[in-house]
């Protein structure tokens, strides 16, 4: 226990020596005068209410109107938000958070922890039906389960204001990584009295109180987002960015267009576009590690096909797939071919020792999946049949028609399955699929997000993987000392009895404007803060 | 005249009262729901959601419900996916971009479209008659989608004279409404055309023209009004099309009008906002063939209701 307490405190103290201040200004920069981010939305924000929000998209806007306990900083290393630090119980299952005394909300009222009381209790409660209410269970917080059952009332969640600067929150289970899910939105606090006075419309520009480094003046859906520097912000001293506008396009090569007219300061580049870009534009086009892993489920399950109950074909099917063409020929933007499950890039993970990775080329594999599959009693008489569904997009499918020639040449025969979304993503929580498209992107810096999916009581295990193996060594983990070798025997077991197919792990490719500096570089969950931009002048 | 007009709209309320029924129960026919993602929610959860939004409730009652409302508040209910909004806030806010860029679209494809005809049928096989006759042709096969990013490359990357997008004032509204309006002109240009021609052969133009009429009246006067019947019934439902909004313009021009937000609560499952937009596209296209059978009616007195 000791050991994860002086993990904890090290990371903080480190976070506070190099980020002491919000936008970390170089002597001698020449500012612009000019100082507003235009930045891009793929689709219009569903709420920037933080215990309703469900996307990415929505947590970049409440990063910047609330401010939780903990922030990151561009490696992805905490750093002190409203709070300032905190300690854990002997027994690892009580944090204790000193907050700030001078955190205000935009309407000048002090930020306490009763703010934070207050919004976690909201987040389980079944009254606010909030999709993330899952989260407080994920964090272990004591009594969540029973009162999003609503067995119990809300006042019983496992979090107490000890006093208007002081946090206490009781856990069941030891979680190494807690303090790293507390940068998540959903446990980012609101004001009671706000939302009681203007209730459903609370989150509107006008209405909207934070704590953050920025307040809402204007919020058109599916148009624009405007926030301004918010000056009771308890950094806005050091905050520089003046304005932030997000702007909602929808399709991502309009967004480019608009980006090389100067509309835009950063838009994601379109898949097999950022060859090109980094050639014409080599200090604006960056790829940087973006925590999400991108496979191919299988249905191991009852309703899934009888032949893929065999680890061999399971394990031949992976062999099969030449990652390598799928990240340089198809997608181009930095993506990295992967053999495991964990993103690479994840903080603190190191992927095992692969045979499958390490010892063989891809020759080899294809060997070897052929062997594999002769094995199992298939081959060119007798090749295997199975569906291969993916959702409705272009790179999704390009990688099918992909991967579909490649399982040709070790004797599977592919059918293609296009669905939409929605229907794609009921198919395969009803088990309706042989190999179905999947992604996952971490919900926090640490190889558990990832690897608690497929323990058989994850609930987001499509396809019905059940190792009893696999969920002791996940248990284990969450009272190890050092969880790594057991994450590695983790991925082992999954390399072994491949119920995945690894293609890659995910890059985001941006265009950033070559004036904005403070974006993070290092950051897996690319968790960005407004008040850490400037524009420096030309 | 009136009695048609009260026997027309009476018929309107059950058409309207089917229709939402139907969509209804189509709707709720769809695989998935507006609360499936890829992060299967734990039972209890969407248990909870399903009882905050009645959807746990027999379809009959959820219809029941709804209608009721409607009808009593017209309140047509949270949405199920955008939550910080009503129906009522999501088309109170997109409608009115729509309309504005609907209805300006509509009065340049009409004026331009019938002019282009009329002038292409006067001066029948000249040259302005070929070059109308091929911008109408050129116009109507090359799709929106097509035209709306080449306008934006051309006028915003290359030109630097428009911005690209958004909703922000009358520069903004520039390449929505040519890009919107593009196809219904060509539609319109080609139907006044051929119309104009068989008009312009008839006997009570010959009349007009045996009279000594200068040539600009028989045109306007006796020639138009006639030409226009085939237009009209062209326009009832184009003028709907347009302004109910079209997808595509909210997609490239990023307009936050109500296209893209019916496109999107069909794939999100958002059974609210669909129902609220359909209704609202069903009650407009319904009002507008009635007010063409009108129309109809004070332009050919041979028509009787």
């Amino acid at each position: 226990m000791k050991f994860r307490l002086k993990m904890a405190v090290s990371a903080l103290a480190l976070g506070l020596a190099t980020t002491a201040f919000a936008a970390d200004v170089p002597d001698g920069t020449t500012l612009a005068e000019d100082q507003s981010y235009t930045f891009w939305l793929l689709d219009a924000i569903k709420s920037i209410d933080p215990q309703i929000n469900t996307d990415v998209e929505g947590s970049d806007i409440l990063r910047n109107l609330f401010e939780g306990l903990y922030n990151e900083d561009g490696d992805g290393q905490l750093v002190p938000g409203v709070a300032l630090d905190h300690s854990v119980s002997e027994d690892g299952k009580t944090y204790t958070f000193t907050l700030r005394d001078d955190a205000q909300w935009s309407n000048g009222e002090p930020v306490t922890a009763g703010d934070f009381v207050y919004a976690w209790r909201r987040l389980a409660d079944p009254a606010t039906a909030s999709e993330y209410a899952w989260y407080m269970e994920l964090m272990q917080v004591e009594n969540a389960a029973a009162i999003i059952a609503g067995d119990m009332d809300p006042s019983e969640l496992g979090v107490r204001a000890v006093d208007d600067h002081t946090l206490e929150v009781t856990i069941t289970t030891p979680l190494p990584y807690f303090p790293q899910m507390l940068v998540h939105g959903s446990t980012f606090p609101v004001l009671q009295s706000v939302i009681e006075e203007h209730d459903d419309d609370w989150t509107d520009a006008g209405n909207l109180v934070g704590n953050g480094a920025y307040t809402l003046t204007e919020h058109q859906l599916g148009e624009r987002v405007v926030m301004e520097k918010n000056d009771t912000y308890w950094d806005s001293d050091a905050t520089v960015m003046d304005t932030l506008t997000a702007l909602t396009i929808n399709d991502g090569n309009q967004a480019l267009t608009r980006y090389l007219a100067g509309e835009l300061d950063r838009v994601d580049i379109p898949a097999g576009q950022y060859p090109r870009l980094k050639e014409e534009y080599p200090n604006q086009a960056v790829s940087t590690p973006y925590n999400c892993s991108y496979i191919y489920m299988l249905n191991v399950g009852d309703k899934g096909p009888e032949a893929l109950k065999d680890a061999n074909v399971r394990r031949a099917l992976a062999y099969a797939i030449d990652r390598d063409i799928v990240v340089d020929r198809i997608l181009q933007g930095g993506q990295r071919p992967s053999y495991n499950w964990t993103h690479w890039a994840v903080a603190g993970f190191e992927r095992p020792e692969l045979d499958w990775a390490d010892d063989m080329d891809q020759a080899a594999r294809l060997e070897k999946a052929k062997e594999l599959m002769a094995e199992a009693g298939y081959g060119p008489d007798n090749p295997l049949a199975l569906t291969l569904q993916y959702n409705t997009s272009d790179d999704h499918k390009k990688i099918a028609i992909a991967a579909s020639q490649m399982l040709k040449a070790i004797g599977v025969d592919v059918t293609l399955d296009n669905y939409e979304w929605k229907v794609h993503t009921d198919r395969m929580q009803n088990q309706d699929f042989d190999m179905a498209r999947y992604a996952w992107c971490g919900d926090y810096n640490e190889a558990s997000t990832y690897l608690d999916l497929f323990t058989s009581y994850s609930g987001h295990n499509n396809g019905e993987f059940f190792s009893d193996a696999y969920d002791q060594v996940m248990r284990d983990s969450k009272t190890a000392d050092d969880p790594l070798p057991l994450y590695q025997e983790a991925e082992r077991i999954l390399a072994d009895q491949m119920p995945i197919i690894p293609i890659y792990h995910y890059a985001n490719v941006d265009m950033i404007a070559e004036d904005i500096r403070g974006l993070p570089q290092n950051n897996v969950n690319n968790t960005w803060y407004g008040k850490n931009l400037y524009r420096v002048a030309e | 005249m009136i009695a048609y007009t009260l026997k027309r709209i009476a018929i309107a309320i059950p058409t309207l009262l089917v229709l939402i029924v139907i969509s209804f129960l189509l709707m709720h026919a769809a695989p998935g729901g507006p609360f499936t993602s890829e992060r299967e929610l734990p039972p209890q959860v969407l248990a909870n959601l399903n009882a905050k939004y009645g959807l746990d409730d027999p379809l009959w009652k959820q219809i029941g419900t709804y209608v009721w409302n409607i009808v009593t508040g017209f309140d047509f209910g949270p949405s199920f996916v955008y939550k910080d909004r009503t129906v009522n806030e999501i088309i109170g806010a997109g409608f009115p971009i729509t309309l504005t860029y609907g209805l300006l679209s509509f009065v340049v494809a009409v004026t331009v479209g019938v002019s282009l005809g009329v002038a292409a049928a006067v001066r029948h096989n000249s040259a302005l008659d070929y070059a109308a006759v091929g911008l109408s042709i050129g116009a109507q096969v090359l799709p929106n989608f097509v035209m709306a990013p080449i306008l934006v490359l051309v006028f915003t990357l290359w030109l630097g004279w428009l911005p690209g997008g958004g909703w922000q004032g009358p520069e903004t509204w520039i390449m929505p409404v040519i890009a919107l309006s593009t196809s219904f002109m060509a539609s319109i240009a080609r139907i006044t055309r051929s119309s104009m021609l068989e008009v312009l052969g008839s006997n009570h133009i010959r009349a007009a023209r045996a009279k000594g009429l200068p040539e600009h009246r028989v045109i306007l006067r006796h020639a138009l009004k006639p030409a226009m019947l085939p237009v009209i019934s062209y326009l009832g439902p184009a003028f709907v099309g347009m302004i109910t909004g079209s997808v595509v313009i909210d997609i490239y021009f990023s307009t936050g009008g109500i296209g893209k937000a019916f496109v999107d609560s069909a794939l999100n499952r958002d059974y609210a906002v669909m129902m609220g937009v359909t209704i609202l596209m069903g009650a407009l296209t319904i009002t507008f063939n009635l007010v063409v059978d009108i129309l109809y009616g004070w332009i050919d007195p041979k028509i009787r209701y």
